[in-house]
């Protein structure tokens, strides 16, 4: 028989502690992605992707400029919350997953900044 | 769920730490493969590949913000024929996961759980993931 208490064994093999934040984040921006994928795929079928000056008149509006922001914080928010969900549930080595995960955040977060940059640089009017 | 002491070791999966029981994978020789679990698994692989597909955006934006020169050559990449099919591919699976999405919500909130709801729903998700996409591309070469 072991001494070791239960908590030990139980230590290290995951928290308990901020789970509940990561479902309610992953539903919080998958509910506001509804209207925002919606109005920007609407969009992108109205108006013709490969005209540049349609295209920055476009992002440059006030109101489009604030819906991409909003637009691309959730989906690179959700996209990270996603995908660490998924790499946790098959990678199975510890440093491979863990790697794993700041790997993808650091891309996703990376891209995701770099989107609001560029909206804000072009509704800036630089 | 009750354990399953011999999943694990004839599974030929890597043993997880401490040879804890786990549940056997979903697809392989211990279920049956169904509507409801397909599309579960499709949902993940949708999710995967939206999250890449994320790059693509972000280079829309970021060539839309150096100039109409960088922004020509993304047009044009864009309006390739392998720039259209990754296109029309990548909305499907943004309609598809947006569909399928809402189900999963109206699940988290405890609705929809019955066999017969959650067959029809799932079938609704994959004829309007089908149909919308159509809508998208026709409405886009149309407008």
């Amino acid at each position: 028989m072991s001494l070791r208490s239960p908590l030990a064994q139980a230590r290290g093999l995951g928290s308990a502690k901020d789970g509940v934040g990561h479902w309610w984040l992953q539903r919080l921006t998958a509910l506001a992605l509804i209207p925002l994928s919606i109005w920007f795929i609407y969009s992108l079928a109205r108006y013709p992707l490969s005209d540049y000056v349609t295209m920055v008149a476009w992002i440059r509006s006030p109101l489009v400029a604030i819906a991409l922001v909003l637009f691309f914080v959730s989906m690179f928010w959700h996209a990270a919350l996603g995908v660490q969900v998924v790499i946790e549930d098959y990678v199975g080595n510890e440093s491979v997953k863990l790697l794993s995960i700041v790997a993808a955040r650091f891309a996703l977060y990376a891209l995701g900044v770099a989107s609001v940059y560029a909206v804000l640089k072009i509704a800036f009017g630089a | 769920m009750s354990d399953h002491p011999t999943a694990a070791t004839t599974s030929n999966a890597p043993p997880a730490t401490g040879q804890r029981p786990l549940s056997p994978f979903m697809i392989g020789p211990y279920y049956r493969p169904q509507l409801t679990s397909m599309m579960s698994i499709v949902h993940r692989l949708t999710g995967v590949a939206l999250a890449m597909g994320t790059v693509f955006i972000a280079v829309w934006v970021m060539s839309a913000a150096s100039g109409p020169v960088s922004y020509g050559g993304f047009a044009w990449y864009a309006n390739s024929l392998l720039g259209r099919l990754l296109l029309i591919a990548f909305s499907w699976a943004l309609v598809y996961h947006l569909c399928n999405g809402v189900r999963h919500l109206f699940w988290d909130a405890g609705r929809g759980f019955d066999l017969k709801t959650a067959y029809a729903s799932g079938y609704a998700v994959i004829a309007a993931s089908v149909v919308l996409t159509a809508v998208i591309w026709i409405a886009a070469f149309a407008l």
